[in-house]
């Protein structure tokens, strides 16, 4: 049994580690020697909390850390990539879960944590701490689970609004927070329970009126907020290396929901109060009525003609992309290209995919070196000296009207300024608006042609084009 | 140094020792503060092609509460509390075997053009 003082110092060594677990994805080529260093830093918190003098049921634990590892090994292994947003956001709720259960247990037996009083009960501070790390545990609980199922199709993607809702949530929250309260006076079970329920409620509440495509920036939230239910635990048991991680998480979370909602030039504020995206179909019918204006669309062979003649091409992958399976077949497009001379880049919007860099990472599992993949503030600049964009499966980020009429709705938000290149392909089913409703008047321009197919059948197409 | 000054002298040391010996949850908030100001620092260098296995790995990583679990399964007699805590001990082993593993998977992935 290692003394006190040798435990925290171990805690400190693996809060190191994870520290530079997090610093080596500055860059691809450190990122794999960092995620090493974090699962050392892990084992090492996990092995020293084991040989402590309390944790005496090592038949439990094993069986139960072996049963948890056995799925969560089996769930990292089988995954589709297509499939990380659900996956990340199903594995935040049982960060929730996990932070509630030992709250709970913390609350029923404070003498196993050796946070209790003379008399066998908790201190003003305890009681302070376990309420905060059970209220956000519970939230992140619910909201993750919510929001996995609609990232999965379990649920519909579309906002669930209905009249008195932010009311309705106000007064949960004060309900919450006033057993919350009496809980820290008296420390009686019925606050605990009534805080803790309203807690598990509000969490799906919040998460119901959030529209599918606003996803990016919800579990962006609540990977912060998973991070913050571990430093309240940490808080509750007096634990620092519980808080250093806790708070690490929970300042990652909360820059890439900053990026996220910048990137769509959207408040936080505004995607919490939820509804954006509902009136897609209404707005739909006012873009049929402008839908006439005419469009130049061409076939496959027409594009492979196009892109197979230019120096430079660059593409730009959108979500329509993921949901068509077509990477592959785009890699294999883009192969043939490179073979022939042609210069061909990626551009990648933030909120391209359904969570922050899912689109790098679909494109790397289909093989595309990730030196050729270029973010936003990279490559605009470039597209002026392109002879072809080529834009698959993406719509509302490449709308010229974010940066040129003051009354559209995406107004300000920073695009990829495909309208600069010389020629400019769209490979998409239909005129249908984009998530934001709106019309794009990049597929009207003289230098666009639209290619209205699937995505993978185009690729494969213009590929059999090129051979 | 007559004994006055010593005396005075002593008298300071014992109240630094007793101004220096702060609340728990100070000194843990201190903790706390700064670990997000370093985070804060780290994740804005992370490239943002590599945002999603930064997601990965930070939920294995806020699944060090298990260091939490632990304590709560750690009696030997069965009670509510222990049970609770196996279970956490459970949910905890899926986000970090499954988080680390799949951020491994994810970077093995990202490769330079030949």
């Amino acid at each position: 049994m290692l003394s006190v003082n040798m435990v925290a110092m171990a805690y400190l060594l693996a809060s190191v580690l994870i520290i530079f677990a997090l610093k080596g994805l500055a860059s691809p080529e450190t990122a794999r020697r960092g995620n090493a260093l974090g699962m050392l830093g892990m084992g090492i918190a996990a092995l020293v909390t084991l040989q402590m003098d309390t944790v005496q049921n090592y038949a439990w634990i094993v069986v139960a850390i072996a049963v948890g590892g056995l799925l969560g090994g089996t769930v990292a292994r089988k995954v589709p990539m297509t499939h990380m947003p659900q996956t990340v956001a199903f594995m935040h709720s049982l960060v929730g879960l996990a932070a509630v259960l030992i709250a709970v247990s913390a609350f029923i037996d404070p003498v196993a944590y050796g946070i209790a009083n003379a008399e066998g009960g908790l201190y003003m501070a305890s009681r302070i701490e376990l309420f905060l790390g059970t209220f956000i545990g519970a939230i992140t609980f619910t909201a993750s689970l919510i929001a996995f199922g609609k990232l999965q199709g379990i649920l519909s993607g579309k906002p669930l609004v209905f009249g008195g809702q932010h009311l309705l949530n106000l007064v949960l929250g004060v309900v919450m927070i006033g057993a919350g309260i009496i809980f820290c006076m008296n420390e009686a079970t019925l606050p605990f329970m009534v805080m803790l329920g309203v807690a598990l409620v509000l969490g799906v509440l919040l998460i119901v009126p959030i529209g599918g495509a606003d996803m990016p920036v919800i579990v962006s939230m609540l990977n912060s907020y998973s991070g913050w239910a571990a430093a309240g635990i940490g808080f509750t048991l007096g634990n620092n290396m519980l808080i250093v991680a806790g708070a690490l998480v929970g300042s990652s979370g909360a820059i890439l929901s900053y990026i996220m909602c910048k990137a769509m030039n959207r408040s936080l504020m505004n995607v919490l109060l939820g509804g954006f995206g509902g009136d897609a179909v209404a707005a739909g019918g006012a873009a049929g009525q402008v839908a006439d204006r005419p469009v130049k669309s061409g076939a496959a062979e027409d594009a492979a003609f196009l892109i197979s003649n230019a120096r430079s091409v660059v593409i730009v992958p959108g979500y329509g992309l993921a949901v068509a399976r077509a990477q592959h077949a785009l890699k294999e497009m883009v192969d043939e290209l490179l073979e022939r001379g042609v210069h061909v880049k990626f551009a990648i919007h933030p909120v391209a995919g359904r969570m922050p860099g899912h689109m790098n990472v679909l494109l790397a599992e289909a093989d595309v070196p990730y030196d050729i993949v270029f973010e936003m503030d990279e490559i605009n600049s470039e597209f002026a000296d392109t002879d072809v964009a080529l834009v698959i499966g993406a719509n509302d980020v490449t709308n010229p009207s974010a940066k040129t009429d003051p009354s559209s709705p995406i107004y300000g938000m920073p695009i990829l300024e495909v309208s600069k290149a010389e020629h400019v392909i769209v490979i998409k089913r239909s005129l249908s608006p984009g998530y934001a409703g709106l019309d794009n008047d990049l597929f009207y321009m003289d230098k666009t042609m639209m290619l209205f197919s699937d995505a993978k059948q185009a690729c494969e197409s213009i590929k059999q084009a090129l051979a | 140094m007559n004994t006055a000054a010593i005396a005075q002298v002593a008298n300071e040391h014992v109240a630094q020792a007793h101004a220096s010996a702060v609340d728990p949850f100070v000194f843990s908030f201190t903790v706390f503060v700064l670990a997000i100001i370093v985070g804060y620092h780290v994740v804005w260098t992370v490239t943002p092609a590599l945002h999603t296995p930064l997601m990965s790995v930070t939920n294995a990583i806020s699944s060090i509460i298990i260091v939490g679990a632990l304590l709560a399964a750690g009696p030997v007699e069965m009670s509510l509390a222990t049970v609770l805590g196996l279970i956490a001990v459970g949910l905890a082993a899926v986000n970090i075997f499954g988080g680390f593993m799949v951020t491994q998977r994810m970077l093995a992935m990202f490769k330079k053009r030949k």
